[in-house]
């Protein structure tokens, strides 16, 4: 199936400063989406992840590479009607209210009054804020413009999705329900390019992901084939023993109430660990395998020189 | 042209809902009374007096509406960053700056259809008619405005609001005072000197051709020509005005 978003080679610097100086923040990236994936844009801050989607949405113009939207340049009109964007930091319009917001919205992308009501309260309802859709945005809380800003990024109904951090400023009950409006977008058969470094959500819910680190696309691929199931240690929490004793087996930390966490890296020596503590009268209280995290993976990547 | 019509639509709303669009207002409003007060107490025609700082009024906030409003609107989109998402829609840029230019446009006709409305009510309790002249002094008043309202979204495009205003208010000022410089060709001798003051005069602006306060507070005639020429020379300056503007932002990055 043709790829949504291509991306090759793409580049872009910004110069500042009284006498320009020039500072690269894309240097060569080139990836692909699939129609229907959600597909993660993970990087640290500063890595270039949102410079990536201004060049795509034609906010910034790219030094040099190719984008294509679905087959066509990112400036093309028919390619931004089947787009739809949520900013990292969402402003809006303070002056508008919530429902005059998305009908505003709904304007630009020439839908009729009667279609533009609909969607404005079947959206409110989806993000939760049908009981201050009369509320100017200038009394929202952060959260609630991050709704909003979701809202309006689903006005026109996309068929690609892009999402600049969409799980900042939101409590833990506000980002399960961002995630499930995530996955339902994913299930009408949209496709979700979502820019994050909250690692955890992203391997919550992404098929793919793309590492960026310093402009560059350092990793790309399926979440299963680049995080290894092969068990890096197994942590076991342990109580009624000395320090010392545990120390052999691996790495031991003191915990509260006189318990210690122990890592053992070598696999084979955790039956062993297991009768030692049985036979010197210790206490397990959890014993967890663990294998390798997007964090991990992540984590790798960026540290490598 | 209809999503031109739309954001237009939106920066009307933002405008009207502006505390600054209120205040200017009252104080229009306030200085247009206080004429009454300053005709009392100066020698000559009353009604002359009230024409005068009535219709100076109207120029003067329209102008710092203008330029108050239309430097921090454009300036406003790309500091708050709501520009970042109107980029992703379905929209040329140049779209979004004539929306923005004419929405805050119709703002300012509406401002000056209100302003003469009271003051054509003011005038009326002192001379128990209507004078139509006022309208079309009004007219070129308004005319001034929309080319001061292209100028501060021009400077907004690419300075700070603070900036944009003192650039469009030294626009507002240099086009009152440049036709001194006529006065100079006039007594300079001929020769390159002449040429370079002719050509600084071509340079600036001449804003002087939409005032016609004092024709109409004298009740002067004003030739058919000149009203032709002023109200062209203003639609083509404005034009000219939001070509550069789009020039500029056409490839303007939004960091």
């Amino acid at each position: 199936m043709d790829a949504v978003l291509k991306i090759e080679h793409l580049r872009k610097s910004y110069s500042s400063g009284f006498i320009p100086k020039k500072k690269e923040i894309l240097r060569d990236v080139s990836l692909e989406v699939a129609p229907g994936e959600i597909f993660g844009y993970l990087g640290p801050n500063g890595a270039g992840k949102t410079t990536t989607l201004k060049c795509l949405l034609g906010i910034v113009f790219p030094d040099g590479g190719t984008i294509s939207l679905f087959g066509q340049p990112p400036l093309a009109l028919k390619a931004k009607e089947r787009v739809g964007f949520l900013p990292e930091s969402p402003y809006f319009y303070e002056h508008l209210t919530a429902a005059e917001f998305l009908d505003f919205f709904g304007r630009l992308f020439g839908l009729g009054r009667a279609e533009r009501a609909e969607r404005s309260a079947r959206l409110l309802s989806l993000v939760g804020l049908e009981q201050v859709a009369k509320v100017r945005l200038r009394k929202f809380s952060r959260g609630m413009l991050q709704r909003i800003g979701l809202a309006q990024a689903l006005v026109n109904s996309p068929d690609l999705l892009f999402l600049d951090e969409p799980l900042g400023g939101l409590d833990p009950i506000g980002r399960k329900e961002l995630r499930d409006i995530i996955l339902q977008a994913k299930q009408e058969g949209r496709t979700v390019f979502l820019c994050s470094h909250i690692l955890q959500d992203i391997e919550m819910i992404c098929d793919r992901v793309a590492i960026l680190v310093a402009g560059r696309v350092v990793k790309t691929g399926r979440l299963d084939d680049l995080i290894s199931e092969k068990i890096l240690f197994t942590e076991l929490e342990v109580a009624g023993l000395d320090s010392l004793e545990l120390e052999r087996y691996g790495q031991c930390l003191a915990g509260r109430g006189g318990r210690f966490l122990l890592k053992v890296y070598d696999q084979d020596r955790v039956p062993e660990v297991l009768d030692m503590i049985r036979e010197r009268g210790g206490r397990l209280h959890s014993l967890l395998p663990r294998t390798q995290t997007l964090e991990d993976l992540f984590l790798g990547m960026v540290k490598q020189p | 042209m209809k999503r031109i019509l739309v954001l237009a639509g939106n920066t009307y709303r933002e405008a009207v809902r502006d505390r600054v669009l209120y205040l200017l207002l009252f104080f229009a409003g306030l200085t247009i009374i206080l004429s009454r007060v300053l005709a009392i107490l100066a020698v000559g025609d009353r009604v002359k007096i009230i024409m005068d700082v009535g219709l100076a009024s109207l120029s003067l906030f329209g102008a710092l509406l203008a330029i108050l409003v239309g430097t921090s609107l454009v300036y406003r989109e790309i500091d708050k960053k709501t520009i970042f998402t109107l980029m992703a829609k379905p929209l040329h840029r140049h779209e979004f700056l004539l929306g923005k230019f004419l929405g805050l446009a119709f703002t300012q006709l509406l401002i000056v259809l209100l302003m003469t409305a009271f003051f054509q009510a003011f005038l009326f309790l002192h001379t128990l008619r209507l004078d139509a002249a006022v309208f079309l002094a009004a007219l070129y008043i308004f005319l001034e405005l929309i080319l001061l309202t292209a100028v501060a979204i021009l400077f907004s495009s690419f300075s700070t609001p603070i900036l944009a205003s003192l650039f469009s208010l030294s626009f507002f000022v240099i086009g009152h005072f440049s036709r001194g410089l006529l006065t100079l060709i006039r007594k300079m001798p001929a020769g390159s000197g002449r040429s370079i003051v002719r050509f600084f005069y071509f340079l600036l602006p001449d804003l002087e051709n939409f005032n016609l306060k004092t024709e109409v507070a004298h009740h002067l005639p004003i030739p058919g020509s000149f009203l032709l020429k002023s109200a062209i020379y203003g639609l083509f300056y404005t034009l000219f005005i939001l070509v550069l503007t789009v020039l500029i932002f056409r490839r303007k990055d939004f960091q």
